[in-house]
């Protein structure tokens, strides 16, 4: 401790004077300190307690309804024979509960989605980061932020207005209403996605990579293509994951353009119901406490486990990325 | 020789970057095209009436003032819950938590919520706020059934759990991007922990905390799934609002245990449950107009403001 600083904090101590003040900012320091601790663990109490009451109802179907009825269903057939049926009808007077049509459903409209978006997302990317003017940058990538504002019941009305129309009229799929144009519809809002993060990712790879590039005479296509995609790949692979998450989880968009029929179907032009609508189309109508609603909050778990994974493993690869890239 | 191998491999290379080039403005125009057709059948539909009257005829005509209310009361409750809340946890996580593994859970489940889908939201909302807050308040009190029901209230409450990630990361990135040089200034100048985040490093932080306020607000708004049963409803004749009395002096106040309606859900309820189709659709691009004008007019000044704000970063 220095001289002067050891005479200022004697004098303090002396004077009571200072003193008081001293301890009352004390208190005020200490109080204000646990007030904002307190806030801190009531956002930790709310994502807990989404978990807990997400689960709790949804555990409750469990007690009528098997692990196994969630998957199949088993039925005497008219001639005594056995038969299994994938089947969702939950409203039926003998109920069956399977999830199978629900999650083809899912994935028939998400897969497909997040192909079209990575496409058209890492391109976008790669077209911000690398090849665009920076002064056009500076425009252009908030023009693609803005996209992936718009509302997904307005991408859902304009699918089923326009889209159903356009795409009947090009390809004349079994249903108007059907997996494709609902997966044209989620693409929309998953290109934003993708493209920002593809950016994010390919920017914070460092310059030097393609000064280096550059120094060796590669041209500027020969150092994206080998250089600065390859560096980024994880950060671009995070964003595909965190974009077919959103795939999975968007309601709207399906609820509105994928036709509701629950079809255990690979085509894609037929209509299909996805986890999400089911929920959104069902809970409004469902008697409270009944098996087919605790059998909704139980797709909820599903959906809820399936995008915790999904943005998990993409913020671990966002995470060791960061490491990587700080030298 | 080498000149040749030169202009061949530089062929391909423009090539593909021509790819990306035209691969990203038809996106551009694609989704131009879009929002002209948008503003091309909703601008007609426009007037002053259309914002201000309320519905008639069963929906097929007059305007949408009560979705528009119903929209700027649950995002304004919406607001009021999840600001403060988010601001103050980020605080606490930036400013006086330690990195702990406690922390790191937070941070992690922040970040793990936002991409938690909105119709689980709205499992929680019915689940949480309306059977178990609600109903148990109805218990307590013994108020019969006035709030264990689809109200205005829970769907902000909701909304509110719902945006506050986005409040929360946004003012952390805020409160990171203050240099560590103007807090050791001020301790320096002998203040106080919470002096210092008062008056140095909150007024930096503010265009970032609005920037996510902002966004927040954009997507409370736009957000349709979480509130399907939550209170929206079909058409209402009444607004939400209840006249506060307080001896001969009333004032209208939003009534928080209504049912209301609401932009977004009004625009869903047209396309796919109107009584008429072809006599809403002008009216359902009129309304679409008024969501997209709204969240992009929201959208656009975070945009500017963050902008502002990483400028004036970059100078410091």
């Amino acid at each position: 401790m220095i001289e002067q600083e050891k005479e200022f904090y004697s004098k303090s101590k002396d004077s009571k004077y200072g003193k008081r003040i001293k301890k009352f900012t004390r208190t005020k320091e200490s109080l204000i300190k646990i007030f904002f601790t307190i806030n801190g663990v009531a956002a930790l109490i709310f994502i807990i307690l989404i978990f807990i009451f997400l689960f709790k109802e949804g555990f409750k179907s469990l007690e009528h309804i098997g692990l196994l009825d969630f998957l199949y269903t088993t039925r005497a057939g008219a001639d005594g024979s056995t038969q299994t049926v994938f089947e969702w009808y939950p409203t039926s007077t003998e109920p069956r509960y399977s999830l199978i049509p629900l999650i083809l459903g899912t994935l028939l409209t998400a897969i497909p989605a997040t192909i079209i978006s990575t496409i058209f997302g890492v391109a976008a990317g790669i077209y911000l980061s690398e090849v665009a003017n920076p002064k056009w940058k500076e425009f252009l990538k908030p023009l693609i932020e803005l996209f992936a504002g718009i509302p997904t019941v307005v991408l859902g009305f304009i699918m089923l207005v326009i889209g159903a129309s356009f795409f009947n009229d090009l390809l004349n799929p079994a249903n108007r209403l059907n997996a494709f144009v609902a997966a044209i519809g989620l693409s929309f809002v998953i290109i934003p996605v993708i493209a920002s993060l593809t950016e994010d990712a390919l920017h914070s790879i460092p310059n030097d990579l393609r000064m280096a590039s550059y120094g060796l005479g590669a041209t500027k296509w020969q150092t994206i293509s080998r250089v600065i995609l390859p560096a980024a790949f994880s950060g671009v692979s995070a964003s595909v994951i965190l974009g077919f998450g959103r795939a999975i989880g968007e309601t709207m968009i399906v609820l509105m353009a994928a036709g509701n029929a629950a079809n255990i179907t690979a085509n894609i032009f037929l209509s299909v119901r996805t986890m999400t609508a089911t929920i959104a189309a069902e809970m409004g109508e469902v008697s409270q406490g009944s098996d087919h609603y605790y059998s909704l909050f139980f797709i909820g778990i599903v959906l809820f486990t399936i995008t915790f994974i999904l943005n998990l493993i993409a913020e671990m690869i966002i995470n060791k990325m960061r490491k990587k890239n700080t030298f | 020789m080498l000149e040749l191998r030169k202009k061949k491999k530089d062929f391909v290379g423009s090539l593909a970057i021509w790819f990306v080039r035209i691969m990203f403005f038809s996106l551009v125009l694609v989704l131009m095209l879009l929002l002209g057709k948008i503003v091309e059948q909703g601008i007609g539909t426009i007037s002053f009436e259309f914002i201000f009257d309320d519905p008639k005829n069963n929906m097929t005509e007059g305007g949408i003032f009560p979705a528009i209310f119903g929209t700027i009361a649950v995002t304004l409750i919406m607001i009021l819950m999840a600001v403060p809340l988010g601001v103050c946890s980020a605080i606490y996580l930036n400013e006086y938590a330690k990195d702990s593994f406690f922390t790191r859970i937070i941070r992690t489940s922040i970040n793990n919520l936002a991409g938690v889908p909105s119709i689980v939201f709205g499992l929680f909302g019915l689940g949480f706020f309306i059977l178990f807050i609600g109903r148990g308040m109805d218990e307590v009190l013994e108020t019969g059934l006035l709030f264990g029901q689809p109200a205005l209230i829970w769907a902000s409450a909701t909304l509110a759990v719902l945006v506050l990630p986005i409040v929360i990361v946004s003012t952390l990135e805020a409160l990171n991007s203050v240099p560590k040089s103007h807090r050791d200034a001020s301790y320096g100048l002998g203040a106080t922990k919470w002096q210092t985040i008062k008056s140095v490093v909150l007024p930096q932080a503010r265009p970032g905390i609005l920037t996510g306020t902002i966004l927040a607000i954009s997507r409370g708004a736009g957000e349709t799934a979480p509130i399907l049963f939550l209170g929206a409803a079909f058409f209402l004749p009444n607004l939400p609002v209840t006249d506060l009395c307080i001896g001969d002096y009333c004032i209208p106040m939003i009534n928080p245990a209504k049912q209301f309606m609401y932009l977004a859900y009004h625009i869903f309820i047209l396309a796919t449950q109107s009584s008429n189709p072809t006599k809403t659709l002008p009216i359902q691009y009129g309304s679409t107009l008024v969501l997209i004008g709204l969240t992009f007019l929201l959208n656009i000044t975070a945009i500017i403001f963050r902008y502002r704000f990483r400028k004036s970063l970059g100078r410091l």
